[in-house]
C-alpha cells in the first residue's frame, strides 16, 4: 500500500501544487489520478519516487517511509513511465529495456535476455529490439517506456498520462493491453491521465483531483459515475449529459468482461467488470 | 604557387633537422598537446557548467568568448617574456585559442539533451555520476567532438606562431621565407599548414563518425 499522510508540496516559486493530501492506494490495483491541468497530478505522482521532494507530510510504501531510502536505490525498484517516453536516443530498444536491470547489476547476457522477452508481453515484435527509438512510431515508443518500467518486475508501477500522446485508435489498444497485462502481473498502479474515459476505463479507484492540489473525490469508478460530489467533480465529468454518457459506455466497456483482470486479488477492490449485473 | 609547389617537392627539403617531416611532427606535437590540455580544462568545465547554474554558466562562456578575440601572437609574446622562455609557457596562448569552442560545445552537448530523457534516467534510478556517463555524455559526443574539431583546426592554423618564438613547427617556413624573401618556401610552409588543417578536419569527421552512437546518427532519421 501507498500511503499519503497531510502532504504538501510548496515549490521554490511558491506555487502550492499539493495541499496536505491524505490519500491511501491499494496494493495490487490501479488506482488513477485524474483532473484539469496543473492540479498536481504529476507532483503526487513524483513524490512517491522521490523525483519531487515533499515540503511536509509523510509518504509510504508499505509503511516504509520513501525518504529513508537513497532516491536511486528507491527509485530502481519502482516502475516509472514518464509521458512521451522519454527514451534514450542512443540505446536500441533492448537496451534501453534494459536499462534498470543493468543499474541494479544483472548481467548484460540476462538483462538483455529479459527484455526481449519482455518485447512480445507489450505488444512489440521482437525484431523492433534492435531498433533505435526514432525508428518507432508513437504508439511503439510508448510500448518500449512500459516495457522499460517492468523490466526488473517492480511491485510498483508510476505511469505519468503514458497513453496521451498517440491517436484515439492506438490508445484504445494500449489500453486493452494494459489492461491485460495487469491481469497477469497484478501491480501497484498509480495512473496519471486527464481523460475522464480512460480514468473510468482503466481505475480500480479514482482520484479526482481539483485546482490547488487536493481531492476533490476518491471513489471507485462506480462510485464516481453514480454518486460524484456536485460542483466540481460533476463539472469535471462534464456534468448530466457527459456523466450519462461515461456510465453509457463503462456499462458497454464491462458487460463483456465478466471478471475485470486483476479485481478478483485486489482486496478491497470495486473494479467495474466486478458486478457486471448489477 | 608553382614556387611553393616546387619547394614542397624539392627532395633536398626533405632531409635534416629542418626538413618537412621533423617540422611536420613539430606542428603535429604541438597542436596535439594544446588539444590534449584544452580537452582536459574545456571538458570538464563545460560539463560542470552545463550542470550549474544559468548565471555561472553564462559568465564563464562569455569568458571563454572573449579569450577567443585576444590577439594569439600578442599574448604569446607577453608570455614568452614573462615565462623566461619556455616552450610550454609558449603554448598557453593557443590553449586559450583551444578551450572555448570545446567548452561551449560541451555546454551545448549536454543542454541539449532531452529534459525528458535526462529525466527518465534519474527516474529509473541512475545516480548523477550514472546520468552523465551513460546518457548526457554519449548523446554530446557529435557536439563535444565537432567542438574539439574546431579547436585542432585552429590551432594547426594558429601554431604557425610558435614560429615567432624559434619553437620551428611549419610556421618556421613562412617566418623564415618572408624575412629572407624566399617565397616559395613561404608558400610552400603555408599550403602544409592548409593540408594538415584538412588532414586534422578529415579524421575528425571520420572519428565522429565512428563514434557517434547509431541511434544519434542523422541519416537514419
Ligand atoms: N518545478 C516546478 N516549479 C514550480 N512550479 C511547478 C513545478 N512543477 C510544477 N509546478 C506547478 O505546480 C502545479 C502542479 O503541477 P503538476 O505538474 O503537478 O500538474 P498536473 O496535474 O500534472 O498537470 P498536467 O495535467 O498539465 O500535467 C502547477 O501549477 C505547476 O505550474
Ligand atoms: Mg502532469
Amino acid at each position: 500500500m501507498i500511503s499519503f499522510k497531510g502532504v504538501t508540496k510548496r515549490y521554490a516559486d511558491g506555487t502550492v501544487a499539493v495541499d496536505g493530501l491524505d490519500l491511501e492506494l491499494a496494493t495490487g490495483e490501479i488506482t488513477v489520478f485524474v483532473g484539469p491541468s496543473g492540479c498536481g497530478k504529476t507532483t503526487t505522482l513524483r513524490m512517491i519516487n522521490r523525483m519531487v521532494e515533499p515540503t511536509s507530510g509523510v509518504i509510504a510504501i508499505d509503511g516504509v517511509d520513501v525518504t529513508t531510502r537513497p532516491a536511486a536505490e528507491l527509485r530502481r525498484g519502482i516502475g516509472y513511465v514518464i509521458q512521451q517516453g522519454g527514451l534514450f536516443p542512443h540505446r536500441t530498444v533492448l537496451d534501453n529495456v534494459a536499462t534498470v536491470p543493468l543499474l541494479l547489476g544483472w548481467d548484460k547476457k540476462k538483462a538483455r535476455e529479459r527484455a526481449r522477452e519482455l518485447l512480445p508481453r507489450v505488444g512489440l515484435d521482437a525484431a523492433l529490439g534492435a531498433r533505435y527509438p526514432h525508428q518507432l512510431s508513437g504508439g511503439q515508443q510508448q510500448r518500449v517506456g512500459v516495457a522499460r518500467a517492468l523490466a526488473a518486475d517492480p511491485p510498483v508501477l508510476l505511469m505519468d498520462e503514458p497513453f496521451s500522446a498517440v491517436d484515439p485508435v492506438v490508445r484504445a489498444g494500449l489500453q486493452e493491453e494494459f489492461l491485460r497485462l495487469q491481469a497477469e502481473l497484478h501491480k501497484t498502479i498509480v495512473f496519471v491521465t486527464h481523460d475522464i474515459d480512460e480514468a473510468v476505463r482503466l481505475g480500480h479507484r479514482i482520484a479526482v483531483f481539483a485546482k490547488g492540489g487536493h481531492v476533490a473525490q476518491y471513489a471507485t469508478p462506480r462510485e464516481l459515475l453514480a454518486a460524484p460530489e456536485p460542483g466540481f467533480v460533476t463539472e469535471f465529468l462534464g456534468g448530466e449529459r457527459g456523466l450519462r454518457k461515461l456510465r453509457f459506455f463503462a456499462e458497454l466497456d464491462a458487460t463483456p468482461e465478466a471478471a475485470r483482470p486483476g479485481s478478483g486479488e485486489a482486496p478491497g477492490a470495486t473494479a467495474l467488470g466486478e458486478a457486471p449485473d448489477a | 604557387m608553382n614556387a611553393g609547389w616546387e619547394w614542397i617537392t624539392d627532395p633536398a627539403n626533405w632531409h635534416g633537422s629542418d626538413g618537412i617531416p621533423v617540422r611536420l611532427a613539430e606542428h603535429v606535437g604541438y597542436t596535439l598537446l594544446v588539444l590534449l590540455v584544452a580537452l582536459a580544462i574545456g571538458l570538464p568545465l563545460g560539463l560542470f557548467i552545463a550542470h550549474a547554474g544559468q548565471r555561472a554558466a553564462f559568465a564563464v562562456i562569455n569568458t571563454a568568448n572573449g579569450a577567443r578575440a585576444l590577439p594569439t601572437l600578442g599574448l604569446l609574446v607577453l608570455i614568452f617574456l614573462l615565462s623566461t622562455g619556455s616552450d610550454v609557457a609558449a603554448l598557453i596562448p593557443l590553449v586559450i585559442l583551444a578551450i572555448p569552442p570545446i567548452l561551449v560545445n560541451a555546454y551545448e552537448g549536454i543542454r541539449q539533451v532531452e529534459p525528458q530523457v535526462r529525466d527518465a534516467a534519474r527516474g529509473m534510478g541512475m545516480t548523477g555520476r550514472q546520468v552523465l556517463f551513460r546518457v548526457e555524455l554519449p548523446i554530446a559526443v557529435p557536439l563535444i567532438l565537432l567542438g574539439a574539431r574546431t579547436a585542432a583546426v585552429q590551432v594547426v592554423a594558429t601554431a604557425t606562431v610558435a614560429a615567432y618564438i624559434n619553437l620551428g613547427g611549419l610556421g618556421g617556413y613562412i617566418m623564415d621565407g618572408i624575412l629572407l624573401r624566399e617565397y616559395g618556401e613561404a608558400v610552400g610552409g603555408s599550403v602544409l599548414v592548409v593540408l594538415l588543417a584538412v588532414s586534422v578536419q578529415g579524421l575528425f569527421t571520420l572519428f565522429t563518425h565512428l563514434v557517434t552512437p547509431r541511434g544519434l546518427r542523422k541519416e537514419h532519421a
